[in-house]
């Protein structure tokens, strides 16, 4: 192990750091850069609560090496609609009711966005294909699901 | 209504949690920081013959080590059993408990420091099994020494009322049946989390994943010795409980322990494993029942006998024994009743409360037994369910006082909407539909620590800026409290929410109220903020009317104004506020609830009263493959009588969560041990349903319009979780023909209940 310097970019700025070799993207966001928006929900890759964007795919940021990230782009939650404005995502899970406890909702959040972009005609079924990497345990999806759908009908039109 | 009352209204938190703003306990951070690691046991039973933490004291970076006899009192959420240490004295009784804890500048350094710890235990037998615990051991063999008669059962409670068992015995018309269920845990996301801070005038803070802001507040100060008046507890965002944050925990005393003793913040943060691990879940349960009926399908008594393996230590487990039976009360009269629950002392993670707490498995039992009935009698299960319903306005035979009551009305519903008449028993083989109902308590009438004081106390506070504030101790734990209080404010002042604000869950600055537990935050912090927030509107009139020449009853407030009918008077907030606050400023006015003196004189009358009771009945669809075993519920009809809905948005997405939860705990969810050793500490092997498991759900509000409930509400939050299990089961049975006595409903088990039946 040891420490290496590196240059990350987050949400557009790009941060000189010095990381454990063995350092997770996650700790790094939360620890060193204070991005308390990404959750740690359980550290195994099993919950999408740490979900953010690495080069605009979402990976699980408690699974990513920080070293796997230099001279990539990461969006975290902070950044979502340069974190000005409400993403359609972010605008109707607040509508729907697509969140109760809030804290598998950044997660989502980062999940969907790319999903929709990427799949703007989804299905239901889609969509709950889409989501299955994130567990909430409040709200058992539908409001989430309901959201994404109207999210989706915003970002076509 | 004038206001957002009864209207879908977003949480006044959902844009700072949608966009990660929102503060929970581990986004908390300060200066000069100390972080916490445990050492835990690795054995089930056994005597701490030797501890050496001289090697992790000397470790670099470490500050303190912390160990059993540093804080040697005892506690627990409930003072009747109060049979746990924040860590280990002399024994420890689970593997996973906590038997020393290091503080140190980095987690990293803390963790090492873990590692250098060194124990010798000289184990005991260990308790695996709860009907072992029901036999006599040797008496250093007893997991506590507190437990009568040589045997590790720490509770037993039992009620009968006219004789059930001699009914029984006669009962042309009887089902009687034996259930077993598995632990479940509430697998909340956020993993529990506490941040102790010393400060310089000897006071401390403490900021922590908790329902029961206050419950902890006073089991620190009785651990640690501080004055009630020196400390403070505050509650930040939480991400979920359903029970698992309701208990006082160790690693909270511990932590406030550490920080008391290093002089400097501390923080304490769990792993998904010690999640699990802390647990205070659902009861593994096994139980026998009987229930018998006439031949018009009346029920003429039921009878049971409880045995819930309650794990190392007591929790909620007196209550929970309790709620096991006095909740079976309801929503079917029955005069003929009784039942014995025994909750044994085993060396597993501790069992406690959780959504819709003690009550779940033997309604799924006697929800089932009721199918098995109608069956027997050709009846149709839902007409059945009809005959039986409790009235309104009525006593149950162990006297609770049920009051307002639609459960007649969710039947109907759910029976409308799934076109049940036209389809039960009648899809093709392998698809079937099922029907339950329930019912639960809308707040505990009785607190947990017996005292004088209201069950919950707001303050609504006005002052020059025309901003509400509510200062309730009430804990969102996600479920909306905060959002209600606004709300309630709104409505009363008729204002628009934006002028009201919330301080809430922090011991120092908002008055006491118990805790997000038992379904009681609507009920009773919502009549304590109508009252508060009666009285400014009344204060307001007051002055007013002595300003303006006006009788106070003939102001209206509404749409931001205050004026007469025929607006010869009418001012903006604004102006109303001036003149309210002349002369004296701003002003608190306090309401506060206290429950009505209720219930019989006997003992163990007090279990499960409350003010009011929900009720509800559902319906699910299921689709079983009878070559895999698998069993797919496609859609759930739920109809849930709340008394009112405060915020649909919020009733309804508590009852999609209990559609969740019940799923889960149905078909998948276990918490599995070998040798007390849980192996399945993830969610990976722990498997609560994701979204493609998720049915269709159709949601329906009866709204009975509660007599003494805040504008008429009942709680939400639990009840509806009761009916979901066993219309699963009953559904199940409508598919392929099987009784499934055993939860979680496995594939395996369904195949070789398939082949048992063929």
């Amino acid at each position: 192990m040891g420490l290496k310097q590196i240059e990350l970019t987050v949400n557009d700025f790009s941060h000189p750091f010095l990381v454990e070799s063995d350092e997770t993207l996650l700790f790094t966001l939360r620890n060193r850069l204070y991005l308390t928006g990404t959750k740690e929900g359980c550290n195994q890759g099993t919950c999408g609560s740490c979900t953010v964007l690495l080069d605009g795919k979402p990976v699980l940021s408690c699974m990513t090496p920080t070293l796997r990230c230099v001279e990539k782009k990461v969006i975290t939650i902070e950044g979502i609609s340069s974190g000005e404005n409400l993403h359609p995502v972010q605008k109707y899970l607040v509508k729907n009711g697509g969140l109760q406890c809030g804290f598998c909702t950044p997660g989502v959040v980062m999940t969907a966005v790319p999903f929709l972009e990427e799949n703007p005609d989804a299905s239901r079924r889609e969509i709950k294909e889409g989501l299955s990497g994130n567990l909430c345990r409040c709200t058992g999806y539908k409001k989430i699901i309901d959201a994404l759908e109207n999210a989706a009908a915003e970002m076509r039109s | 209504m004038s206001g957002s009352i009864g209207k879908p209204t977003p949480f006044i938190d959902a844009v700072q949690k949608v966009t990660g703003q929102a503060m929970y306990a581990d986004d908390y951070r300060m200066p000069n920081m100390l972080y916490v690691s445990f050492f835990r046991s690795t054995e089930s039973h056994a005597k701490i013959s030797k501890l050496d933490i001289s090697e992790a004291e000397s470790y670099p970076g470490v500050c303190a080590v912390a160990i059993g006899k540093d804080i040697p009192i005892s506690f627990g959420v409930l003072p009747i059993s109060p049979d746990e240490n924040a860590i280990a004295v002399e024994k420890v009784r689970y593997k996973g408990e906590i038997v020393a804890a290091v503080a140190a500048e980095t987690i990293k350094a803390a963790r090492e420091a873990v590692e250098k710890i060194k124990v010798v235990y000289e184990p005991i037998k260990a308790f695996f099994d709860p009907k072992d615990s029901l036999e006599v051991c040797a008496p250093e063999e007893q997991i506590h020494s507190h437990t009568k008669n040589g045997k590790n059962i720490h509770k037993t409670a039992e009620l009968r009322f006219n004789e059930p068992e001699k009914e029984l015995e006669i009962a042309k018309n009887k089902q009687s049946g034996f259930f077993k269920f598995a632990g479940v845990t509430h697998a909340f996301t956020e993993p529990h989390s506490t941040l102790a801070i010393w400060n310089r005038d000897d006071t401390l803070t403490v900021i922590s994943a908790t329902q029961v802001p206050f419950y902890l507040h006073k089991n620190i100060s009785k651990v640690l010795g501080i004055p009630l008046h020196k400390i403070q507890v505050k509650k930040p965002t939480l991400g979920g409980g359903f029970g698992g944050k309701s208990d006082p925990f160790p690693h909270e005393i511990i932590t406030a322990y550490l920080a008391k003793k290093t002089k400097r913040p501390v923080k304490c943060t769990f792993s998904r494993e010690e999640v699990f691990i802390t647990h205070h879940g659902r009861h593994p349960t096994e139980l026998s029942m009987s229930v018998s009926c006439d031949d018009d399908g009346i029920i003429t008594a039921l009878d049971t006998d409880i045995i819930i393996d309650g794990g190392a230590y007591g929790s909620f487990g007196v209550v929970t024994s309790y709620y096991n039976g006095v909740l079976l009360q309801g929503p079917y009269k029955i005069n003929k009743f009784g039942f014995r629950t025994r909750r044994t002392y085993t060396n597993k993670h501790q069992c406690g409360a959780m959504r819709g707490h003690g009550a779940v498995n033997p309604r799924y039992a006697v929800e089932v037994l009721l199918d098995m009935m109608a069956q027997s009698l050709n009846m149709d299960p839902c007409d059945l369910r009809n005959k039986n319903f409790l009235p309104e306005n009525t006593l149950t035979v162990g006297e609770f006082r049920i009051t307002s009551n639609g459960v007649r009305e969710c039947l109907e519903a759910v029976r409308r909407k799934s076109d049940w008449d036209n389809r039960y028993g009648k899809l093709p083989f392998g698809r079937g539909l099922g029907v339950a109902c329930g019912f639960f308590i809308s707040g505990s009438a009785l607190p947990i620590i017996w005292n004088r004081y209201p069950q919950t106390v707001v303050h609504a506070k006005l002052d020059f800026d025309g901003r509400i504030v509510m200062f309730s101790g009430a804990s969102d734990i996600g479920q909306g409290s905060d959002t209600l209080l606004v709300q309630i404010a709104a409505e009363e002042l008729g204002i628009s929410m934006e002028y009201v604000q919330v301080e809430t869950a922090d011991t120092k600055i908002t008055p006491v109220d118990l805790g997000s537990y038992s379904s009681r935050v609507t009920f009773m912090v919502g009549n304590a903020a109508k009252t508060a927030t009666t009285k400014v509107r009344e204060e307001m009139a007051k002055a007013i009317s002595k300003e303006k020449d006006v009788t106070a009853e003939n102001l209206i407030f509404n749409n931001c104004r205050i004026h007469t009918k025929d607006k010869s008077i009418d001012l903006s907030w604004e102006e109303g506020v001036e003149i309210a606050l002349a002369g004296r400023g701003a002003f608190v006015e306090s309401g506060y609830y206290i429950s009505p003196k209720l219930g019989g004189d006997f003992k163990g009358s007090g279990a499960g009263l409350s003010p009011a009771y929900s009720f509800g009945a559902f319906i699910s669809e299921v689709d079983v493959n009878p070559n895999t075993g698998a069993v797919i519920v496609t859609k759930v009809w739920g109809a849930h009588d709340c008394g009112k809905a405060l915020n649909p948005l919020s009733v309804e997405g508590q009852i999609e969560g209990s559609i969740h939860m019940g799923l889960g705990q149905a078909i998948s969810e276990e918490m599995r041990y070998h040798n007390g050793q849980q192996i399945n500490a993830n969610f990976f092997d722990y498997r609560i349903p994701s979204s493609l498991d998720t049915p269709d759900m159709d949601i329906t509000i009866i709204e009975s319009n509660d007599a003494e409930g805040p504008y008429g509400a009942k709680e939400a939050g639990e009840g509806p979780i009761h009916p979901v299990l066993p219309s699963i089961g009953n559904a199940i049975y409508d598919a392929v023909g099987i009784r499934m006595m055993e939860l979680p409903i496995t594939p395996e088990k369904v195949l070789s209940k398939m082949k048992e039946n063929a």
